[in-house]
């Protein structure tokens, strides 16, 4: 009887974080093909409730422990080991993110186990676990097979889309177990500073309407601004319109502002020069608009435009609008 | 403050990689190694506490190709000591491996020891089977933690306030025992520039320690073992709308609705 | 009318014995603080540091001679302040020969040899005529001179205050300082006409009409009811007060700007010297460029000194223009303020003269052009980035370019394989001149590499050379990025490690001349490089394609009436004079060159050299130098087209012209293309 696989169920002040769904339904799609079953690990303090929504996972292992309240990688990993231990899994799902980075290179360790990062699908190939990671930053793709059991696997975002790992159900079995972890942690969380007010994340957005030099003058950026607003995503900028001011810094995408990997990226009067390129090529769809047909831009866009883009800009807008409703 | 930085050399992405012949490496004749960015921002952060806090700074790398370069510049940067883990075949060495030989030098002194802080970085685009900072903490039985943007160490207390980045742009202050291992995302400043002449001063001046691999306990099993390699498929150029703006627009809210994107 | 029988003027005219004393003593006691002040100064600048590599030659001093004489920098550019100037110089000068002649004449040859003494007869008609001439020369010149800064008020000679820079003496001081010497000057000149009209009042020797204006003011003093009687008595009291005036201004020269007319015969050769251009060494030691005062030359510091705050390099900087922190000539009045009072422990570069200003200069050598007394601007701001380089504080953008040119040999950060890929496109193969020899070495520079809004000109010029049959190649991945910037943004150690990497591929390579499609890197090849064995004579693509049209191998088919304008590269036309080749090539074409205002050596710079295109532009910016100067571009009738020879102004200008709202209206075309039009 081959291992479950388990998903490390990463929440983060009192959400469940999209890359666990995406997680879970990858780890189902594995499970599946190994004849096993996807089991969500849900570690914390007070979050027992959150396994409601893990009803994608055929069983919910839920530990409650005031030393788990935020990520600590050591003490996370050591619950997990404890749990894998017991139960011996055949596959950890540990999200590469910035909350649970490092557990599952702990845990392996821990347990001698195999770990495989950067993983944007997995396989079973003559029932052996085998996992696609992307390395060098993307340039290479790389098959990889895990020696030694169990094995985590670090999951990079978009593995799977979120809703697939999403159900309405609750999880058909939840179980509440208990870890030994020390009382004294030498690892203490103190508190979280928010961002400063106004001030907007663009990493984190989904849409990014992006504007360069070709958008002419300051007062253009509203009509950028509206469509933003209209597909709910921001404003941000090449660096010649920073430069001039038209935005502040904290937009600015390419190697000298932000590394974007937004769902849409819309390049408007951006003519693609490579700096600029380097911030925003990992985007998953991205659009240019440019009156150059020979502009960069198009190499790395997936649809692209020669309209104008003040012509182009109000029409678009227009029209999402209709869509929205 | 005593503080260690541990190096690594990755392949450089600008440069085009290739894939060696067996089809499950780099082919490492083509490919230029470079110093990894994150361990770049955590040798500028350690630079920064040596200057505000005084101390020793040790910087320490397995060999690898260019991994001189690195450690002279480091060296020219303020470092006050280099160590080469010369370990034959490094090449293809996962990160586990390093982890392990880096961690066996440390615990086997070199006057490395004691130290009050590691420092390298989060992640470097190669750690396939694991990051460097978490397995070298493992093997010392140290406190880690990273996607460090700022360390604030208090000597008297044995304690260091850290603080880590989450999404969205928040930000989560810790406080980690010392000695610890601090995996550095970026620096508080971008990390330095040393001219070319301070380089090639250190070259004349300096020296780079260098110390035999140690032999491990478990040989440095290999736990991942990488079946091939290839390039993601190319892109290529943009499927270009053409017609009316009217047309374009519409064509490409029809695209965007497609995927959820409206 | 009491007539004289010698015509000769009575020096100590009615003048008691006592004065005559106390007038030798004054002018011992002046002489004594003038000497004082020089000495200080001389001895200053005999203590700074002597650079080998920049010398004062004979024929360096001839040309700043024959420069200083017609007054030519002064007028070049701005005839009024040269005239005003030569009107002042030459009757300053008038009349410091006559005084000197007097002193002779009448305080040596009297006592020693009377019968010697030659102010006398003609001879003395003549004096008085040319000395009143000068007289007004002088009043005339210190008139238009006092008009450009009350009547018109000219922005370049007003000052401000400015953040940082606490050794920039307050404007009110330089103001006061600049009116005192202008007045004294005229209180001279005034003095002396009327001291000339007392004695003529009092003497009335009808020879005297040669002095055509004391002559005058001797009658314009009788008709004002003065009597010979009461101008002798009062006659003592004017020459006191004269005097007095003339020693005074002796002793203040060395405490002020009057300086300059010593100074500046020394610092006019050094206009002209090599290094001006391709920049002095750095000084030895630790921090490789100038950290304190001492290590400013002796003749940096006789050059701080001679400055006069003219503004000319104020007036006609890019950055200043641009609104950036920078003036040149602020730059240069700190530093002397410094120079001449040092305060110990004190860096020059953050200390004295603030991190800004060094990187906002553009290395455009439009100052060092510009300035009629030899100020070394650019050297000087190099000199004081190598330091800031040397301390790590440099510009993050500018960081990181020299990261990229240290790693892959382009500050684009691109791999060095990258370098030939705009060949791809190409009908042809490019020889390898690695591989094989060519008569004609093209170095193409990083933008004309590897910026896609340049490489289709790239290419175009390649296709030009394949259709005039030239046996041509390039350097694929060896080429390196010639330094030329990274030099001026004042890293020393990068320049001469792509120095000597391009200088051993290109020697390697079997070729007869060198071609750049780059200015900067034509300045770095032709003056910079230092070669171990031979190369190639360095030519601009602009002379290739004049020398291939000329030779009728690049045949003109469709000739095109066209009015077009040209900007001069700063590396091709300050640093090299090269103005005529692509002149040449636009006339051969059939266009109509109509030149900007600011053309040749007075080209206004895009604003990209340096190493500023590498560097973040503060946000306080009025308007960009390439935007102020396709503006200038389209103020021409008629013309629409803005033609370039240098791949950065290309992109400066194609940038500026959107910024600026001018597209549609004028277009930035590289001259292949206009080439490539004509003969294809």
């Amino acid at each position: 009887m081959p291992g479950n696989i388990w998903v490390l169920a990463e929440h983060w002040r009192g959400k469940v974080s999209e890359i666990t769904f995406e997680a879970l339904a990858l780890g189902r799609d594995v499970a599946d093909q190994l004849g096993s079953k996807v089991e969500a690990v849900l570690l914390g303090h007070g979050v027992k409730d959150l396994a409601s929504q893990l009803g994608a996972a055929a069983r919910v292992i839920s530990t409650d422990h005031e030393a788990l309240a935020e990520v600590v990688p050591e003490v996370y990993a050591e619950a997990l080991a404890q749990l894998a231990r017991r139960e011996r899994p055949a596959a950890v799902l540990t999200p590469l993110s910035n909350v649970t980075l490092g557990v599952g290179t702990l845990l392996a360790a821990k347990l001698g186990a195999s770990a495989i990062n950067f993983c944007k699908n997995v396989r079973v190939v003559d029932g052996k676990i085998e996992a696609h990671a992307v390395l060098y930053g993307g340039k290479i793709e790389t098959k990889v097979a895990a020696a030694a059991e169990p094995v985590v696997l670090g999951i990079g975002p978009g593995a799977r889309l979120a809703d697939a790992g999403r159900s309405a159900e609750p999880p058909a079995v939840v179980d509440e177990v208990t870890v030994d972890l020390p009382e004294a942690q030498p690892i203490r969380f103190k508190e979280f500073i928010e961002p400063e007010a106004g001030e907007v994340d663009v990493t984190q957005q989904d849409v990014l309407v992006a504007v360069g030099r070709g958008i002419g003058s300051r007062d253009n950026i509203a009509l950028a601004e509206e469509l933003a607003a209209a597909l709910g995503g921001v404003v941000c900028g090449s660096r010649p319109v920073i430069d001039q001011g038209w935005l502040p810094p904290s937009r600015q995408i390419g190697k000298s502002g932000m590394q974007v990997k937004p769902r849409l990226y819309l390049a408007l009067g951006i003519s693609g020069a490579p700096e600029h390129v380097e911030g925003m090529r990992g985007a998953e769809l991205i659009v240019a608009v440019n009156t150059d047909p020979a502009a960069p831009i198009f190499n790395v866009a997936h649809y692209g435009t020669t309209a104008d883009v003040l012509e182009f800009l109000p029409l678009l807008t227009e029209q999402a609008k209709a869509l929205r409703g | 403050m005593n503080l260690l930085v541990l190096l690594k050399m990755v392949p450089d992405v600008v440069e085009e990689l290739e894939i060696a012949s067996d089809g499950a490496g780099l082919d490492m004749d083509v490919a230029r190694m470079a110093l990894s960015e994150s361990d770049d921002h955590a040798l500028e952060q350690a630079l920064l506490l040596k200057e505000r806090m005084g101390g020793t700074l040790a910087v320490l790398a397995v060999d690898a190709a260019e991994v001189d370069d690195a450690l002279f510049t480091a060296l020219a940067k303020g470092a006050d000591r280099a160590l080469k883990v010369d370990a034959g075949e490094v090449a293809q060495l996962g990160t586990r491996a390093l982890a392990d030989l880096l961690s066996q030098v440390i615990a086997d002194g070199h006057n490395l020891l004691p130290v009050d802080l590691i420092l390298t970085g989060t992640q470097a685009i190669d750690d396939l089977d694991g990051l460097m900072a978490p397995l070298v903490a493992h093997q010392l039985g140290l406190p880690y933690i990273a996607i460090v943007i700022q360390v604030t160490p208090d000597p008297a207390r044995r304690v260091a306030s850290v603080v880590k980045e989450y999404p969205g742009g928040v930000r989560g202050r810790f406080e980690i025992d010392l000695p610890a291992v601090v995996g550095i995302q970026s620096a508080e400043r971008p990390p330095r520039y040393v001219p070319v002449a301070k380089v090639r001063a250190a070259m004349k001046t300096q020296r780079i320690e260098t110390v035999q691999a140690p032999t491990l306990a478990d040989g440095g099993t290999v736990l991942a073992e990488v079946k091939s390699m290839s390039k993601p498929e190319e892109t290529g150029r943009a499927e270009m709308i053409e017609g009316t703006p009217e047309a374009a627009s519409a064509r490409l809210c029809g695209i965007l609705a497609e995927r959820g994107l409206v | 009318m009491l007539e004289t029988d010698i015509i000769a003027r009575p020096v100590f005219y009615a003048l008691p014995l006592w004065l005559v004393f106390a007038f030798y003593l004054a002018c011992a006691a002046a002489l004594g603080a003038f000497s004082f002040g020089a000495w200080r100064k001389v001895r200053r600048y005999a203590r700074g540091r002597v650079d080998p590599g920049v010398k004062l030659t004979w024929r360096l001093f001839g040309q700043g001679l024959a420069a200083i004489l017609p007054n030519r920098a002064i007028l070049a550019g701005d005839a009024y302040a040269g005239i005003a100037h030569l009107c002042v110089f030459w009757g300053f000068a008038g009349l410091f020969v006559a005084t000197t002649l007097v002193l002779v004449d009448n305080d040596f040859l009297r006592f020693v040899v009377p019968q010697w003494q030659f102010l006398n007869g003609s001879f003395y008609l003549v004096f008085s005529w040319l000395a009143d001439l000068s007289g007004v020369l002088l009043l005339a010149g210190l008139l238009l001179l006092a008009a450009r800064r009350s009547v018109f008020r000219l922005p370049f000679l007003k000052y401000e205050a400015k953040e940082g820079a606490k050794y920039l003496p307050a404007p009110a001081v330089l103001a006061r300082e600049d009116w005192l010497f202008l007045g004294w000057m005229g209180v001279l000149a005034v003095g002396g006409f009327l001291l000339e009209g007392f004695r003529i009042r009092a003497t009335e020797p009808s020879f005297e009409r040669a002095s055509f204006l004391g002559w005058q003011v001797g009658e314009a003093l009788a008709a004002a009811g003065l009597t010979s009687e009461a101008a002798r008595n009062a006659f003592a009291f004017v020459w006191c007060f004269h005097a007095l005036t003339a020693l005074a201004l002796v002793a203040w020269i060395p405490y002020s700007k009057a300086w300059h007319m010593l100074a500046a015969w020394y610092t006019a050769a050094f206009k002209h010297h090599p290094a001006a251009r391709t920049l002095p060494a750095a000084p030895e030691g630790e921090s490789g460029g100038y950290a304190r005062v001492e290590d400013l030359t002796g003749t940096e510091q006789v050059m701080l000194d001679a400055c006069t705050r003219c503004g000319r390099c104020h007036a006609h900087c890019p950055a200043t223009t641009a609104g950036f922190p920078l003036s040149p000539r602020d730059l240069v009045q700190t530093l002397r303020a410094f120079a001449s009072r040092p305060v110990a422990n004190t860096s020059l570069a953050g200390g004295v003269v603030p991190e800004a200003w060094l990187w906002s200069c553009t290395s455009c050598l439009s100052c060092v052009e510009h300035c009629p007394v030899g100020v070394w601007h650019v050297p000087l701001i190099v000199q004081m980035r190598r330091f800031l380089v040397a301390q790590g504080q440099l510009d993050k953008r500018l960081q990181e370019s020299m990261q990229n040119l240290t790693r892959y040999g382009n500050s684009f950060g691109s791999s060095p394989r990258a370098r030939p890929k705009w060949t791809q496109e190409l009908p042809f193969k490019i020889k390898d001149a690695r591989k094989e020899a060519v008569d004609c070495l093209w170095i193409t520079g990083d933008y004309a590499a590897f910026d896609p809004r340049v490489t289709p000109v790239t290419r175009g010029f390649a296709r030009l050379l394949n259709q005039a049959g030239v046996d041509f190649g390039i350097l694929y991945e060896a080429e390196q990025n010639s330094g030329n910037d990274i030099r001026r943004a004042g890293e020393e150690g990068l320049f001469e490690v792509l120095m000597d990497k391009n200088v051993a591929a290109i020697e390697k390579a079997g070729h007869q001349r060198l071609v750049t499609t780059d200015p900067h890197a034509y300045h770095a090849l032709k003056n910079e490089y230092r070669w171990t064995n031979g190369h190639g004579r360095v030519a601009h693509y602009t002379e290739v394609l004049d020398e291939l049209i000329g030779s009728g191998k690049l045949p003109v088919l469709h000739k095109r009436e066209m009015r077009v304008t040209y900007h001069d590269p700063c590396y091709l036309g300050r640093y090299n004079g090269l103005y005529d080749a692509p002149r040449r090539v636009l006339r051969a074409l059939g266009a109509t060159l109509v030149e900007m205002p600011r053309n040749r050596d007075r080209s206004f710079c895009c604003g990209a050299g340096g190493g500023r295109i590498w560097m973040e532009d503060s946000t306080e910016i009025k308007e960009r130098p390439a935007e102020n100067r396709v503006r200038e571009a389209a103020t021409l009738a008629g013309v629409t087209t803005l033609v370039v020879s240098c791949p950065k102004d290309l992109v400066m200008f194609q940038d500026a012209l959107k910024t600026t709202g001018l597209e549609g209206k004028l277009e930035v075309k590289d001259i292949v293309h206009l080439v490539e039009q004509a003969t294809g």
